[in-house]
């Protein structure tokens, strides 16, 4: 049995050479070395000693023999400033060894086998962050050691929860994966599994994490200096410093050079970290934004004539991908009349959801729309703003969406998602809205109506969701009501309730209708016509009867045959008398 | 809800008891000799001997915790060793101090990053890399280098605010406000970063969800859309971060306190650990986890409140 494997050498190489693309990173990296080598080196590029004091050197101006002067007590700034460097590289690099060797482990295990250990493990790692970090290694240096470096090892165990929890939480969610499941079913070991799969994964952010411990330790061990714990005879970075703030009055000069030195290192750190971050999870960026409105092309087409209710002439959305634009809707043109339902038919990926999207408005940020001609009522649609694109929508355009549940907002009550759009486009009191909610609740065939309105959705089932969100569409009395696969994510039997529900309320109201669907048993059923679309193209447009007797495109034959060739025609489901008829 | 959280207050004493006896065992295992501490090098044995018999030092450690324990509970976290103060009496001057520090600066950095994040994530571009870039750098320097900057520029060259001292609330309210405006600032600065990307990241998550969809087909107003609803989604994520904030602030506090010379429990503690003040070093010690448990516990009754599925239970 083979399994998929992630191959992290290859990986990680990359990951470094395109870490050297971004020149904020290369930047970092140049300053971060920097400082090492000077650390490192310190002994070629000073000949003072860092904890000699000359008494006639204190406060001494920059000279030959003191490039940056003298501090406080006399000892040399410049010597103090690269020997400090070792001890705070030394430092972080004490906190972040032992932080990964608690960590990583515990991690591991936790993740991976669960159980007692994990609960005990957890249950430490609260009583650690339970403490503020500064106040334990106040008492660990003040009362235990004056070593600086033992204080790095206790704020390694103080940073090991950091650490724990995101190892835990990396593992925890691989060890779901499909790909582990198979290794343990063919037969791999425990160990095998975690070196081969887990560890790879938990790689990346661990570097990342790493950088942000070295980053915070360095500041941390520079405040306990800059408070006056560690030895004196130890120069740091904190030290200097302390110095130079009880001469802050007197030559507050002597601040620049440490804080420059802790400013440029530990930011230094941060944007690296950030861009590894960027470099392994690519760049999250705002992904929807109705900001932009469809640009504005001039109109080829007359406008549209007599009862078209909506009129589309060569629509086309495109998206940026690897550097071109690619058309997902290309040239698309319908019409729709007043009553009328169009089926807008495709496979999944053929545009339609895309379509239906584009004519709200509802396009991301990234995309770009183009057409001829975009009207409804009578009225361009293209380059409105904000408010005037809001003024139709919900108001004249009802929209239903596809999966009931995740259209619902989860965090308020049913009945304010229904009134908010009511109240805004019919400036009804909350009253009335209320009535106005509750009325069409009922009219949904929602037993209960009350009940529902004070419910939040993850009260409710998916097929009284999809109720909700139709009552919610067509609450306004819109003109046309949009609706996106409305019964894909629905059992079979709340399905024929749902569309027949549809079809009433398209009636009572005399709506126009664009149902998209990749069912042609529901076209058959609702449609007066039907356009097939492929790749972002309309293929062939017809009455629906016509479609189904004599259909003209080789593609629109193969999705007949793969439908209905052994499936029962939607039409007996439906020859099932509906409860909701004739409700109203 | 209820049961959720007396098993999380339970738990919570558990652990400020747990820290508390890690601190007691870890301040007299050290090997130190407390009394020849208080009385200094040039005490001889016997005034030694009889400084321990007087702070009770004689008696076996287990005696001298169940007594500090006993007590403790009852609110009399014991007495100074040098200054002879009551302990909790030290805490009540200083914590006030300290929290409307650690509060002040936890509101404004909320204010900032909920702003600032809100606007990266729905204006993006260029806004949105400046709010990020901004958030690594302040993420990254560490709050007292900030409040060192601070003090030398608006305290010491500009006098604009005051360098040190601190103005009770209850003497003069303008004063109090000019004496904790740089250190809040200070504090703020470094916890806007994290909280900031935490704020930008979950908006957009949500901003991208399909019920934000179903909102905009609606025709619910964009402003409504991201401040009624997408901001109220992305609450919780916001919440997490800044509880863990507020322990980072209060930890802030510490060296902050020193820069700008406000008598707060960061001071205590500096003070008293450097002395070997064990009562005070305990005390301080057991009423910060006390805090933190307590600010924890808090933040799961708020974030119960936020999610009504949590609400409902």
């Amino acid at each position: 049995m083979t399994v998929p494997v992630p191959t992290p050498v290859a990986r990680r190489a990359n990951l470094f050479r395109r870490l050297l693309r971004d020149p904020v990173a290369v930047g970092c990296l140049v300053i971060l070395a920097v400082v090492v080598l000077a650390s490192l080196f310190a002994p070629l590029l000073t000949s003072h000693d860092p904890a000699r004091s000359v008494l006639s050197d204190t406060l001494a101006p920059m000279s030959a023999g003191h490039p940056l002067g003298g501090d406080g007590v006399g000892r040399d700034v410049l010597a103090r400033l690269l020997y400090g460097g070792r001890t705070s590289l030394l430092g972080g690099l004490i906190a972040v060894l032992v932080a990964l060797l608690l960590g990583v482990p515990t991690g591991l295990v936790s993740g991976f086998y669960r159980g007692g250990f994990d609960a005990t493990v957890s249950w430490l790692v609260s009583l650690v962050m339970a403490v503020p970090a500064i106040i334990v290694l106040l008492v660990v240096m003040a009362m235990v050691s004056q070593n600086v470096f033992v204080a790095m090892v206790v704020l390694g165990v103080i940073f090991w929860p950091a650490v724990y929890r995101l190892i835990r939480a990396s593992v925890t969610s691989v060890r779901e994966e499909l790909y582990v499941d198979a290794a343990r079913v063919s037969g791999l070991g425990d160990a095998r599994i975690m070196r081969r799969h887990i560890l790879p994964v938990v790689q990346a952010p661990s570097i990342i994490q790493a950088a942000q411990i070295f980053e915070v330790a360095i500041g941390i061990q520079a405040g306990l200096a800059f408070l006056g714990l560690g030895s004196a005879s130890q120069a740091s970075w904190g030290a200097m410093l302390n110095d130079a703030f009880t001469n802050i009055y007197t030559k507050p000069i002597l601040l620049l050079w440490p804080g420059l030195a802790i400013g440029l290192t530990v930011v230094s750190l941060g944007l690296l970290g950030n861009a590894l971050r960027d470099t392994v999870g690519g760049r999250s960026s705002p992904r929807t934004s109705s900001s932009r409105t469809p640009a504005a092309e001039p109109a080829a087409a007359p406008p549209p004539a007599g009862d078209d209710l909506l009129s589309v002439v060569n629509l086309r959305v495109c998206y940026p991908r690897e550097g071109r634009e690619v058309a997902v809707v290309d040239g698309v043109s319908l019409t729709v009349r007043r009553g009328e339902i169009l089926g807008l038919v495709g496979e999944s990926g053929s545009g339609k959801t895309q379509t239906a999207f584009a004519l709200l408005g509802l396009m991301p940020a990234l995309a770009t729309l183009t057409a001829d001609g975009l009207a409804f009522d009578g009225q361009d649609l293209r380059g409105l703003g904000r408010a005037a694109r809001n003024s139709y929508r919900g108001r004249r355009i009802g929209y239903v969406p596809q999966e009931p549940m995740s259209n619902l907002d989860p965090s308020f009550r049913i009945g304010s998602q229904l009134v908010e759009p009511i109240r805004q486009h019919l400036k009804l009191s909350a009253r009335e809205a209320r009535e106005r909610a509750l009325g069409l609740l009922d009219r949904v065939g929602i037993a209960d109506p009350a009940r529902v309105f004070a419910a939040y959705p993850h009260q409710i089932s998916g097929g009284m969701a999809q109720r909700v969100l139709i009552a919610g569409a067509v609450s306004c009395d819109p003109d046309l009501l949009i609706a996106d696969e409305p019964t894909t994510a629905l059992d079979v039997t709340v399905q024929a309730e749902v569309l027949d529900l549809m079809r009433s309320l398209q009636r009572e109201r005399q709506m126009g209708m664009i149902l998209v669907t990749h069912d042609l048993g529901v076209v058959a059923d609702l449609c007066d016509r039907v356009a097939v679309m492929q790749t972002g193209q309309i293929i062939e447009t017809a009455p629906a009867a016509q479609l189904f007797a004599d259909p003209q495109h080789s593609y629109t034959r193969m999705l007949l045959d793969s439908t209905l060739e052994g499936a029962k025609p939607r039409s007996a489901v439906v020859a099932v008398p509906a409860p909701l008829e004739g409700i109203s | 809800m209820v049961m959720f959280l007396l098993r999380r207050v339970l738990a919570g004493l558990v652990l400020v008891l747990v820290v508390a006896t890690l601190t007691f065992a870890l301040l007299n295992l050290t090997g130190t000799d407390a009394a020849r501490n208080i009385l200094g090098e040039n005490a001889t044995p016997e005034q030694a001997a009889a400084e321990a018999v007087t702070l009770g030092l004689n008696r076996p450690l287990p005696v001298r915790y169940w007594d500090w324990l006993s007590h403790a509970v009852r609110g009399d976290l014991g007495t100074s060793w040098f200054k002879g103060e009551a302990v909790t009496s030290s805490l009540v001057n200083t914590m006030p101090i300290t929290l409307s520090l650690a509060l002040a600066g936890l509101l404004l950095s909320a204010l900032l990053s909920v702003g600032l994040g809100t606007a990266a994530a729905v204006r993006g571009g260029r806004l949105d890399r400046a709010v990020q870039f901004l958030a690594v750098l302040s993420s990254a320097a560490p709050s007292f280098l900030v409040g060192l900057l601070l003090a030398v520029t608006i305290a010491v060259k500009l006098r604009w605010l005051p360098a040190t001292g601190y103005v009770p609330f209850t003497d003069s309210a303008g004063g109090w406000l000019r004496s904790i405006t740089l250190p809040a600032i200070a504090l703020a600065i470094a916890a806007t970063g994290g909280t900031t990307q935490q704020v930008r990241g979950s908006l957009i998550d949500v901003l991208g969800s399909d019920y934000i969809r179903l909102l905009r087909s609606r025709g619910i107003s964009e402003r409504r859309v991201v401040f009624k609803h997408a901001l109220r989604n992305a609450a919780p994520a916001g919440l997490t971060v800044l509880s863990l904030q507020f322990i980072g602030l209060i930890g802030g506090a510490v060296i902050i306190e020193k820069i700008f010379g406000l008598p707060g429990v960061g001071s205590l503690a500096n003070f008293s650990a450097v002395q070997g003040d064990q009562p005070v070093v305990l005390g301080v010690v057991v009423v910060t986890a006390s805090i933190v448990v307590l600010v924890n516990l808090l933040i799961d009754i708020a974030y119960g409140w936020l999610n009504p599925k949590v609400r409902a239970k």
